[in-house]
């Protein structure tokens, strides 16, 4: 016990004296959260949009009062004549129009169809249909609310609804995202690192020749990581609940507990790659190439796996990323419990059995 | 006597408060081997990267192959040949290749090129071996062509880092013989190593300690000068009280 | 595990031990057997590629041989992995340390690892110890070459191994450094630790009790240096002139020679006895290379080196 506690005090002091690690370790999750958070986001703030109200009503302006009053944007009149739409497009750097045509109220009336154009510059196609999306959403709301004040009952509502994130914030889908990537990077690319670094600098073979068990070699490299990115886990959920003003809506308890399971599933990955390398290059190009771009592509959190093609979404059923966002996602800014997520969570751990299995078995206690 | 083809006069280089090579002078006749000694951290690396035109000297003078080491260093890299044991060769290309490569560096010709390639792989016997990986063949094979191919664009002076550590004693002697053919031809060729073994086959040998010259004479006359049977024995005798050490 | 060591038998036996790599295409070790007695300072010497890695590594239970027997310290070193592993020292070839711990840390580490503790064993590094004590908050990596070399000696020491094994210590290492190295060796020898080193040096050779000169994979030759030297059957002159290239040669252009090798400055010669009209001498040496043109001629009669002795087994071995 003695010398498996030396052993892990030992990898301790080589974390906590390259300087390069600790800022990957350290500086990567708050870097990411950061630039999510404030740089990347497809979130959209005080947007330049134009409005053309052809009808001058009372709808057309009480729903000018609702656009004018979001924090998305930034609207101001034009005045009407669709030739200057091209002109303002051009010269204004205006993002979008709504134009409200003549009639617009008596149209909602009578004939309970009225027409609202939106006009967007898709030259940037993801601002462009949030902003339209956005939009929608305002104008379904003052549907809503009119089908609540007058009793009409045939009007019919265009039900947009954003489900857990009303306000449309960026932070909910990247967050989870960020902590499967800063894991899966910290936890792959460390460990592989930490033992193919034994491997170059020939103290492999004095530690297997040694009476110390081959065995625990594994359990000392991977204990300090583990607990290094639990610490990972908790800068993140911090930064997000009080830097981006998103509070955990679950039980922290099972987030940190499906993260431990996350985090080992990653070790045992990274472990595998030590087994199969020979120098700290190819362990970090494997941990790079193969594990960060499948993370990053497969998990579900830059693009929706439900656009796939086929294949691709077979393929992302392997990477234990894509179970962990769903578990994340669900208890984080669902707020649902462990009933809501066993299937996802018994995959994962289904996977992190298979790979320690599998790495340990390719872990020699000889060198050939 | 033959023309002088480098030649130092109370060379130095600081880094800092460190005085890496100490006022160091001597010369170096066309067509000599000459041997550079020192133990690690005794400023070999250092002299010899001012005298291939890779670090400007902080004081003294110098010249190689005629052009100084101030004012031409690009005309120096033209005129010398480079070797160390550590890295020359691309591992992951043929024979040919390689060869290919560093004539292409050294602006050869297409047609130079081919014709060196073949002279040179006759000369070292490499015709079954053309299309094999460098890192495939044996180290003393690799040895020789790496010198051949530091050789590849006729240069005037050869470097040599520690070339022949740890090869069998046969094939060392077969790249000394190639070392000496050079040198029979009017190449000189400067030796920077620590191996003592490899300085005895040296004409003259320098022993450097904490960065200035401790000894300079043929292998032969050091030995009687310090009364000792080797030059192994020689270098323990002059560089047991060196104050720096490192890699 | 059940086996017990016997303190009597030798420290380290090899029976036609074999080695090979990729589907047995490449030829490490072949059928090696040599022992080494408790408390002998033996020399495995050969160049790079000679197999003698591969060897360090079967006899430390790292790799399995395919062909043959070994034992360490009276245990199998394939069936009894774990009972060797806690009683050999080891120094790989490319054994660098943990550069980013000090001194101190690395052998506290290596003492914790082999359950042992830097004071239990403290007389056995004490003077290899002492060296290092004034560098021991300093890191490994900003050690000097010789220095880290101390430092993994004892590393390798602190659990006072049975048999020591020490793959190419020497290399890389300055001539003093390597002097001091080896004084180290003879003391610890005095403690009655059996060791096993490696070196591609042909002049470290004589530092050792016994011998084993290694080429290609065999052992060609295994006895004490003097006897290995003394075994040379012919007679050695060295012969020198002013220009040593173009004599070597002209020498072996004579039909009177039957090798000729450089030595430095010098050439090392041996004649034909046999097969010729007239066993030459040392007068028709230097008659014949003056008649050639040489200046300063001057031929003597030498005790072969190990290296002489080297070179002459690696002739008959090819032949």
């Amino acid at each position: 016990m003695n010398q498996l506690l030396t052993f892990i005090r030992k990898e301790f002091l080589h974390v906590l004296r390259d300087r390069k690690t600790l800022l990957i370790l350290f500086g990567l999750p708050i870097v990411q959260i950061l630039l999510f958070g404030f740089a990347l986001t497809n979130e959209v703030r005080n947007a330049n949009i134009a409005i053309i109200d052809d009808a001058h009503d009372e709808a057309s302006r009480s729903i000018i009062g609702m656009i004018a009053a979001s924090r998305s944007f930034h609207a101001h009149a034009l005045p009407g004549g669709h030739s200057s739409i091209d002109e303002t497009f051009r010269s204004s750097g205006v993002k979008l129009i709504v134009l409200f045509p003549a009639n617009f109220n008596t149209d909602l009336m009578h004939t309970q169809r009225a027409r609202v154009q939106i006009i967007a510059d898709a030259s940037d196609p993801n601002t462009a249909s949030t902003l339209t999306t956005y939009v929608s959403a305002i104008i379904a709301d003052y549907q809503k609310a009119r089908v609540q004040t007058t009793s009409l009952p045939y009007t019919i509502s265009t039900n947009v609804r954003m489900l857990y994130n009303p306000q449309l914030k960026g932070a909910p889908n990247f967050v989870p995202g960020v902590m499967a990537l800063v894991l899966m990077l910290v936890c792959v690319m460390m460990t592989s690192i930490a033992i193919v670094r034994e491997k170059e600098l020939g103290t492999m073979e004095i530690l297997l020749v040694s009476p110390f068990k081959p065995m625990l070699v594994i359990v000392a490299k991977v204990v300090p990581y583990l607990l290094l990115s639990l610490v990972n886990v908790a800068s993140i959920l911090v930064l997000s609940v009080y830097v981006l003003d998103l509070p955990v809506q679950g039980s922290v308890v099972l987030l940190v507990a499906v993260s431990t399971v996350f985090i080992i599933t990653s070790l045992a990955l990274g472990l595998l790659i030590s087994t199969i390398t020979n120098s700290q290059q190819t362990a970090m190009l494997f941990s790079m190439m193969g594990m960060l771009l499948p993370t990053t592509l497969f998990s579900g959190f830059m693009f929706p796996i439900e656009n796939m093609p086929l294949p691709l979404q077979i393929i992302s059923n392997v990477v234990p990323a894509r179970w962990y966002y769903i578990i994340v996602k669900s208890v984080m800014i669902k707020g649902l419990g462990f009933t809501a997520i066993w299937r996802e969570l018994l995959v994962l751990v289904g996977m992190t059995g298979l790979l320690i299995v599998i790495s340990l078995r390719k872990f020699k206690v000889r060198l050939a | 006597m033959h023309d002088v083809v480098i030649r130092t006069q109370e060379l130095s280089k600081h880094f800092g408060a460190f005085v890496a090579v100490d006022k160091i002078s001597f010369d170096v006749p066309a067509g000599e081997i000459f041997g550079f000694l020192g133990a690690n951290g005794a400023g070999k690396t250092t002299a010899m990267r001012m005298l291939s035109g890779l670090s400007r000297p902080t004081s003294g003078a110098a010249t190689v192959a005629g052009f100084d080491v101030f004012t031409q260093p690009e005309e120096i890299k033209r005129t010398i040949g480079y070797m160390s044991q550590k890295f020359s060769l691309y591992e992951d290309l043929t024979v040919r290749e390689n060869i290919t490569f560093f004539g292409g560096i050294y602006g050869l010709s297409d047609s130079a090129i081919k014709e060196k390639s073949d002279l040179l792989i006759e000369q070292l016997g490499l015709q079954g071996e053309v299309k094999k990986l460098v890192g495939s063949l044996p180290l003393g094979w690799k040895q020789k062509l790496a010198f051949s191919v530091a050789m590849i664009h006729d240069p005037k002076i050869v470097f040599l880092d520690e070339p022949t550590g740890g090869v069998d004693p046969l094939t060392r002697r077969q790249f000394w013989e190639l070392i000496y053919a050079a040198a029979d031809r009017g190449v000189t060729i400067f030796v920077t190593t620590h191996y003592m073994d490899e300085a005895e086959y040296c004409h003259r040998v320098s022993i450097m300690v904490d960065g200035a010259i401790k000894a300079l004479d043929t292998p032969r006359d050091l030995k009687q000068t310090y009364q000792a049977p080797t030059m192994d024995a020689v270098f323990y005798h002059l560089a047991r009280g060196a104050q720096r050490s490192a890699d | 595990m059940k086996s017990t060591s016997n303190p009597t038998s030798n420290a380290v036996v090899l029976n036609g031990i074999g080695k090979t790599y990729e589907n047995g295409a490449v030829v490490a070790v072949h059928d090696v057997s040599f022992d080494v007695r408790p408390g002998e300072l033996f020399g495995l010497i050969g160049p790079d590629g000679a197999g003698k890695t591969s060897l360090f590594r079967i006899l430390t239970t790292l790799l399995l041989p395919d062909a043959g027997t070994a034992t360490v310290a009276g245990y199998d070193v394939v069936k009894d992995f774990r009972a060797i592993r806690g009683i050999v020292g080891y120094m790989p070839g490319k054994f660098s340390l943990y550069q980013d711990l000090s001194v101190e840390e690395n052998v506290n580490f290596f003492a914790t690892l082999f359950g042992t503790s830097v004071d239990e064993n403290y007389d056995l590094i004490r003077d290899i110890y002492v060296q290092l004590e004034p560098f021991k908050h300093r890191r490994a990596g900003k050690l000097s070459g010789g220095m880290k070399q101390k430092l993994a000696l004892c590393c390798a020491l602190i659990h006072k191994p049975h048999v020591l094994f020490l793959d190419e210590p020497t290399t890389g290492v300055d001539p003093v450094s390597r002097k001091e190295f080896w004084e180290m060796l003879q003391r610890l020898k005095e403690q009655g630790i059996a060791i096993l080193i490696s070196t591609p040096y042909m002049d470290e050779a004589m530092m050792c009790e016994r011998i084993a000169l290694i080429q290609g994979g065999s052992i060609m030759s295994i006895d004490t240096p003097e006897n290995i030297m003394q075994a040379f059957p012919a007679t050695l002159y060295a012969v020198r002139a002013t220009d040593a290239y173009h004599l070597r040669m002209d020498l072996l252009a004579e039909a009177f020679t039957e090798s000729c090798h450089a030595f430095g400055d010098e050439v090392h010669l041996t004649l034909h006895t046999e097969g010729i009209a007239k066993a030459a001498g040392m007068e028709d040496v230097v008659a014949a290379m003056r008649a050639r043109g040489h200046a300063d001629v001057e031929i003597r009669e030498i005790a072969p080196s190990i290296e002489d002795c080297f070179i002459r087994l690696m002739g008959q071995h090819h032949a």
